[in-house]
């Protein structure tokens, strides 16, 4: 089992130096510098070129490249053109709020997915069963962001049940209050996105479920007199629960791509939004951080998954 | 006895019109004839199949009818005019532009560029997928890593750089950019079912009798699997129908002044136009939800046809 995390982590290691690559390079090649017009629509154009020779923007590439990365790993990811502030202080602010949105919509996710397929394998080929299947292909194939607009017109703006954008009210006074007024603001897109994300769950653990149910061990079970509802506590869930519980690390990959849909359409002040800003104020040292920190993300992510698969799965492991 | 000879070698046309109709009727019938009659037996697909296809070729045709830059002029006359008036049968949006029109010529692009997404990345993605299981060993096992690493690029946010820095692109560049990340599920999927299928005794017989990898790989090994190709293309055109759609509605898709059903989306990201003014966004989201929803059930029923138990098709006997 070490040795097949090992291995993982090994992998990693080169994907991350081509991401991170990659990534640079895109964002060199952006167009425009982030001093013309920021500073002063009047600014010398002299001063901007010391600016610039200052930041460093004039050196090859790959000094750029070199330097970056140490930087990177002195917990440096550079100033924000834009924002004035070190890039790590803005993360670590709009992260906070990304991530409470991703876990508040992957519990729900879970919360609504497990029961969900459990109750249709439990009522196979009967109408509960075409229900929960019409349920999935319609959420499947909705685009996200259509859901979230629709969502965001009926109970954000017509009803008004939520509030329509940033993260807590300035209204909210102590921390009960900020802590109630910050999941009023995550209920809305937190739920849209739980609802129309459970598809995997569901059809997984369904046919998992019914696979088990029709395997020898159970039929052994049964016949010895064990209740169903043991066997599906003790046996079923047991077996079908664990893989799904791998899944969670997929996920991210799906949760932080979807989070710049929902908080555009929310004005939700998270990284997605973050990263929409600095592409419209070519913000780079934004830019190349963010990027990098999703696919660090997504990796770290499928890395979990495969431990926790390698662990549960004995077949996965590298002998 | 010569006679009897000729005659036992020669069957008179009666008897071989019987004999023909004989063994079409005892023949496995033919993909397509399986899939129409999937459709023929099920009435909602057949209606979605009809008026998907309707709908195509109406706003092609449609499209070409209309003055596209004249449409996207500003008509101050127009500003937010109320839907199901004479001149704008769906109103018009800030820039007094009708939304019919931008309709029909935002579905007509955003159909387009689906397509040719779907048709890019699927066949990128078979050849990927039917390689990599094929050969297995070494190459898979570069082509995997390959996989992985596109795996964890952020597509969206890749995607959206790549969009700024390319100076003047349209429709043509815009899906090339798309299909590179695209078509890794549909290769996964194949890679899985070729392995499977590499293993069969006629894979096996071919390469003995010295049929080259190439004809193998696209001449016996594709053909087997054609129905999940068919069943995988039609299900990420409906997903591919969202990518476009979903850029352009974030503002980095198709270039400006070119409409697309998530420009059009994207009016609704104003406050005043999501309170007061509906007719500027709701239809083209209604729109693609139908489109969605009927591509993709077609897709579901084609899906049944691989699969000869859940058939309902009149073959089923």
């Amino acid at each position: 089992m070490w040795k097949t995390i090992l291995r993982r982590v090994l992998i990693m290691i080169p994907e991350l130096i081509i991401l991170s690559i990659l990534v640079f390079l895109l964002a060199k090649a952006m167009p425009g510098d982030p001093f013309t017009g920021s500073i002063n629509p009047r600014a010398d154009p002299a001063q901007i070129h010391h600016l610039m020779e200052i930041h460093g923007l004039y050196d090859p590439w790959y000094q750029q490249y070199w330097n970056w990365v140490v930087h990177l790993f002195h917990g440096d990811l550079g100033m924000s053109y834009e924002y004035q502030e070190p890039v790590v202080d803005l993360i670590q602010q709009r992260g906070a709020n990304t991530l409470w949105l991703a876990l508040f919509t992957m519990v729900l996710t879970y919360g609504i997915g497990l029961p969900l397929g459990m109750y249709a394998a439990h009522h196979e080929g009967k109408l509960q069963d075409t229900l929960v299947r019409v349920y999935t292909y319609v959420t499947m194939s909705i685009p996200f962001f259509v859901v979230l607009v629709i969502g965001i017109w009926i109970f954000g703006y017509a009803l008004n049940w939520f509030p329509t954008s940033g993260s807590v009210s300035a209204q909210a006074s102590g921390l009960g209050g900020t802590m109630l007024s910050r999941l009023d603001h995550i209920i809305l897109p937190g739920l849209l996105g739980a609802l129309f994300g459970t598809v995997n769950i569901v059809q997984y653990l369904r046919s998992e479920v019914i696979d088990a149910k029709h395997s020898d061990y159970v039929r052994t079970a049964r016949s010895k007199g064990v209740p169903m509802k043991d066997i599906y506590r003790h046996h079923i869930f047991r077996n079908s629960l664990l893989p799904i519980a791998a899944f969670a690390g997929y996920s991210i990959t799906g949760l932080l791509g979807g989070s710049i849909f929902t908080e555009m359409v929310f004005s939700y002040p998270g990284m997605g939004l973050l990263f929409l800003n600095a592409i419209n104020f070519r913000d780079y040292t934004v830019i190349t951080a963010l990027v990098l920190l999703y696919g660090f993300l997504n990796l770290l992510g499928t890395l979990l998954s495969d431990i926790v698969l390698s662990i549960v799965d004995p077949r996965v492991r590298v002998e | 006895m010569k006679r009897d000879i000729a005659d036992a070698t020669s069957i008179s046309k009666e008897d071989l019109a019987k004999l023909t109709k004989e063994a079409n009727e005892e023949a496995t019938p033919s993909r397509m004839k399986i899939m129409w009659g999937e459709f023929k037996a099920d009435k909602p697909a057949l209606v979605s199949l009809f008026l998907l296809v309707f709908f195509i070729l109406f706003v092609i045709i449609a499209s070409e009818f209309i003055d596209v830059p004249k449409m996207m002029e500003t008509n101050i006359m127009g500003y937010y005019n109320k839907p199901f008036s004479s001149d704008y049968w769906l109103g018009a949006d800030a820039g007094g532009r009708s939304i019919a029109k931008e309709l029909v010529v935002g579905s007509r692009n955003s159909i387009s560029i689906a397509i040719g997404l779907t048709i890019i990345s699927s066949t990128f993605g078979i050849c990927w997928g039917l390689v990599s299981g094929y050969f297995g060993g070494m190459v898979d096992l570069a082509m995997q890593r390959v996989y992985d690493f596109m795996m964890i690029i952020p597509m969206l946010m890749t995607i959206i750089v790549i969009v700024t820095i390319i100076p003047h692109y349209n429709a043509i560049t815009l899906t090339l950019i798309l299909s590179i990340f695209y078509w890794m599920g549909t290769s996964r999927l194949i890679r899985s079912r070729t392995l499977a299928e590499s293993q069969k005794d006629y894979v096996a017989a071919s390469k003995t009798s010295g049929t080259s990898n190439f004809k193998i790989i696209f001449r016996e090994i594709m053909p087997n699997i054609s129905s999940l190709i068919i069943v995988d293309t039609t299900l990420s055109f409906a997903e591919n129908i969202g990518v476009e759609t979903g850029l352009s509605f974030l503002g980095f898709g198709l270039p400006m002044g070119t409409p697309s059903l998530g420009t059009l989306i994207a009016n609704a990201n104003d406050p005043e136009n999501i309170t007061q003014y509906w007719w500027t966004w709701l239809p083209a989201a209604i729109e693609i939800i139908i489109l969605c929803l009927s591509i993709s059930y077609i897709g579901q029923v084609m899906r049944r046809t691989t699969n000869a138990a859940q058939r309902r098709g009149q073959d089923q006997k």
